[in-house]
């Protein structure tokens, strides 16, 4: 009896090992295989034309993307001009001189909005640049991605500040470094690297938004000059042209897909390699 | 700004002359604190404004509709008849199974990691894991798009043949539906349960693990009937958080949940979003009570997520394990 007792548990114990393992293989051969298919799509549809080229009409073949890789660059531009100040700002307040009710209010706030559902974002530079303007812009999808670095650029330089020891603080001041002092040249040149690559990861994070540019920087088969024209982006292109019923059209988007993912995956595994070493000086 | 010698000079000493305005700002602690306490209010502000936007540009649909606008069915653009509870459905539907499918995935893939594998092969896994949050969600419609779909095409007569008898598996299946939109959340959603449910189960102190092991309990005991238990409202966060992604996800959704604003008991009929119709008639809305009803929605959208984002974080908070 107990031997049978004994033997059922440790069948238990085998099987649900076992589910568990296979559990963490599905999620893992996720990525393998999304990697996969897309590198071999998105490679063998690859050009030198998608990087030089304007997209062309429909049923001619050839062409490229190269409006929409400058476009995103554009964005990204504008977004970090308007988003990386705000938010490094806002987490300088938050790590050196809050603690009272309103840093709360901050805080808590700052995760709201990084909740916030990215169309939704969209829907407020819409309101904000677009209605008042009476036509799509650079202009707004800079501010619709702008907002969502926000959230992250806050949290992230909270975080690295914080991770400055306080004995640094103490010894800037000790030999007479106001405060505002200590931490201009002390406390941010020592969270440096873990503030820019937060800023890395939130780019790389913004840049395959798509959502809050559908109806703000609209997209664009041609080059656009300045901040006031629509402007086309490379993960609206891949959205534009997956729906599309045309085959060639699918090609570009997988092509696109692949340039798109390369960057971003890229930035974040460096980000996290910086970041990994980081913490092992720290210790 | 002049870099004149004086500016090396220590502060003391009566005679100084009254420093420059930018010496002032570099040793300002007033000046410091006003700058980022500014940046901190214009976060605030930026967060109101949004909210104002949505409160006030969706007036005239608020007005006209009342709350009849949550509970009315009908989507009629031609006919300015507008009603989001086709959207609200797919959503919830969408999101629900996407939860259905991600949490035992997840779940378990994070006990597998934290409890179970052994730590070198446990990081390099999360690591991989973590990357699939990071991929963009443009991404994950192309690959539902041309990938997801013919393999949900292939296996269909299979899913009909054991699950046809309910009427969540009936209909035609085109491809495009809220199935395969919730098949295609899922895997986006997992890798969020796993790497919050992870840092959870990995906080949880070692005696408690060491006084069950011994005591004679197996492997999956101590990790099923203690260490979970113990994690439950780290985990349960977790699972919350996910639910705030679904439920705002919108182009992988739009890609492949075939819109079309129709409640149908059928998992396998195309259905619509929130977030997926604001994504496409947005541009093409004319009228201002057409525009007004899609603001309208994003204001439901976002008082959906900010629910269960608040219900997420007082759980984490309340677990007290994980810092968001």
């Amino acid at each position: 009896m107990v031997n049978l007792h004994t033997l059922r548990r440790k069948t238990v114990n085998i099987v649900m090992l076992t589910i568990t393992g296979l559990c963490t293989l599905f999620a893992a051969g996720t990525l393998v295989y999304i990697l996969g298919y897309l590198f071999v799509h998105g490679a063998t549809s690859l050009t030198w034309d998608f990087f030089t080229k304007l997209p062309t009409p429909v049923g001619e073949p050839g062409g490229g993307m190269a409006n929409a890789i400058v476009g995103s660059g554009k964005l990204l531009l504008l977004a970090s001009l308007f988003g990386i100040p705000i938010g490094f700002l806002g987490g300088v307040y938050l790590a050196e001189f809050g603690g009272s009710t309103f840093s709360f209010v901050v805080r808590y706030v700052t995760d709201l909005l990084n909740g916030v559902p990215s169309i939704v974002i969209g829907i407020f530079a819409y309101t904000m640049v677009v209605l008042p303007q009476k036509h799509f812009s650079t202009l707004a999808g800079g501010l619709a991605l702008g907002v969502m670095m926000i959230p992250i650029a806050v949290r992230s330089t909270e975080e690295f500040l914080r991770a400055v020891p306080n004995s640094l603080r103490e010894g800037a001041m000790a030999l007479g470094a106001s405060k505002a002092r200590s931490i201009l040249t002390v406390v941010i040149p020592a969270a440096k690297n873990g503030i820019m690559t937060g800023i890395m990861l939130n780019l790389a994070r913004v840049a395959g938004e798509t959502a809050p540019l559908l109806f703000t920087s609209f997209g664009n088969r041609y080059w656009s000059s300045g901040w006031e024209q629509p402007i086309s982006a490379l993960p609206v292109m891949i959205f534009t042209y997956a729906i599309a019923p045309y085959e060639d059209w699918h090609k570009q988007a997988w092509a696109a897909g692949f340039v798109l993912l390369t960057l971003v995956l890229t930035v974040n595994i460096i980000a996290r390699a910086v970041l990994s070493k980081g913490r092992h000086v720290a210790r | 700004m002049a870099a004149t010698p004086t500016t090396v000079t220590t502060s003391s000493g009566p005679a100084r002359p009254v420093p420059g305005y930018w010496q002032r700002l570099r040793s300002g602690d007033e000046a410091a604190y006003v700058i980022t306490f500014m940046a901190a209010a214009i976060i605030l502000l930026i967060t109101g404004m949004l909210v104002f936007e949505l409160y006030t540009n969706s007036s005239v649909s608020r007005g006209k509709f009342g709350w009849d606008f949550l509970v009315t069915s009908t989507w009629d653009p031609v006919n300015d008849e507008f009603g989001a509870l086709p959207f609200i459905y797919g959503t919830v539907v969408t999101s629900a199974l996407a939860l259905l499918l991600g949490i035992p995935l997840g779940v378990g893939a994070a006990i597998f990691l934290a409890e179970l594998a052994p730590p070198r092969v446990s990081d390099a896994l999360t690591f991989l894991i973590e990357l699939l949050a990071a991929v963009p969600s443009v991404i994950y419609g192309l690959l539902g798009v041309f990938v997801l779909i013919p393999i949900l095409r292939d296996i269909e007569p299979t899913l009909k043949a054991v699950l046809g008898w309910t009427p969540f598996f009936s209909g035609p299946f085109y491809g495009v539906s809220l199935f395969s939109a919730g098949v295609v959340l899922a895997v986006m959603i997992i890798p969020f349960i796993i790497s919050i449910s992870r840092e959870v189960i990995l906080s949880v102190p070692g005696d408690q693990r060491e006084a069950a092991l011994a005591l004679g309990a197996t492997r999956w005991e101590t990790t099923w009937d203690i260490v979970v238990p113990y994690a439950k409202k780290g985990i349960m966060g977790s699972i919350f958080l996910a639910l705030a992604r679904a439920l705002g996800e919108t182009m992988a959704v739009t890609m492949v949940v075939g819109n079309d604003p129709k409640i149908k008991a059928s998992l396998l009929a195309p259905g619509y979003s929130i977030a997926a119709v604001i994504a496409n008639e947005f541009t093409e809305a004319t009228g201002q009570l057409y525009t007004s009803a899609l603001i309208e929605l994003g204001l439901v959208l976002f008082a959906l997520t900010i629910v269960i984002n608040g219900m997420a974080r007082l759980l984490i908070i309340g677990a007290d394990k994980y810092k968001a």
